[in-house]
């Protein structure tokens, strides 16, 4: 397992994103599933910048793994952060006409759409989200 | 992200070049509360846009909002990755896309 830490902030969203990009190409992980990830990376790393800590700043671990015969990639996310449960949050109702639909609620909603498995855990004052996606 | 910018009267189309994600949308999201004083027409040429995540949406959401208010919008040009977003949130069928 592979991980890094960074400080919160969507500054160093690219940080995230270019350290997963890199074992995903090693992996001769396909485009399609590497745009994806790189989707759920931002969706749940910009939450945590903007939620966890509010209105301080601290620290998120992105950890990524593989897993042969199905080929899929194992992320995790971690940080100390408010305990928030990001499964808990209700999906937004993309059927309703534009006057009717609300801004909020999409990035999780676009995690569960891209990811195949999903799981949160708080344990010892950490949130914990486990995402798996085969490819 | 870049964004360029044609107006025609009150007819503007903008150019979304390259990313829009929570570190470029509230660029557009500025640029746009200024930029559709006056614009009836407005377009969102996509064609090069490659990818786009919740924090796009949202801008796109707020500008349709206008716009309906307004005018008319419509994206063009949409690459099958971004077009993947937006089926997958409902938008396709919020907005037009030609």
């Amino acid at each position: 397992m592979e991980k890094i830490t960074v400080e919160a902030v969507i500054e160093n969203l690219q940080t995230v994103i270019d350290f997963a990009t890199e074992h995903l190409e090693e992996r001769d992980c396909p485009m399609k599933v590497l745009m994806q990830t790189e989707l759920v990376i931002e969706e749940i790393f910009v939450n945590i910048a903007s939620y966890a800590y509010n209105p301080e700043t601290g620290a998120a671990t992105f950890c990524i793994e593989f897993e042969e015969n199905p080929s899929a990639v194992l992320m995790t996310f971690i940080d100390s952060g408010k305990p928030y449960n990001p499964l808990e949050k209700l999906d937004p109702d993309t059927t309703l006409d534009i006057d009717e639909r609300d801004i909020g609620g999409l990035g999780i909603f676009l995690v569960k759409k891209n990811v195949d498995e999903l799981a949160y855990e708080y344990t010892d004052g950490k949130n914990i989200l486990h995402m798996k996606k085969f490819f | 992200m870049e964004i360029k910018k044609e107006q025609n009267g009150s007819a503007l189309t903008i150019h979304v070049i390259g990313r829009l994600d929570a570190g470029s949308a509230p660029e557009l999201s500025k640029e746009l509360t200024t930029a559709l004083d006056g614009v009836t027409d407005l377009t969102f040429d996509f064609a090069e846009l490659k990818y786009i995540a919740s924090a796009g949406l949202r801008v796109l959401l707020v500008a349709q909002k206008r716009m309906n208010k307004q005018g008319s919008m419509k994206l063009i040009n949409v690459s099958e990755a971004v077009m993947e977003v937006l089926d997958m949130t409902g938008f396709a069928s919020l907005m037009t896309i030609a």
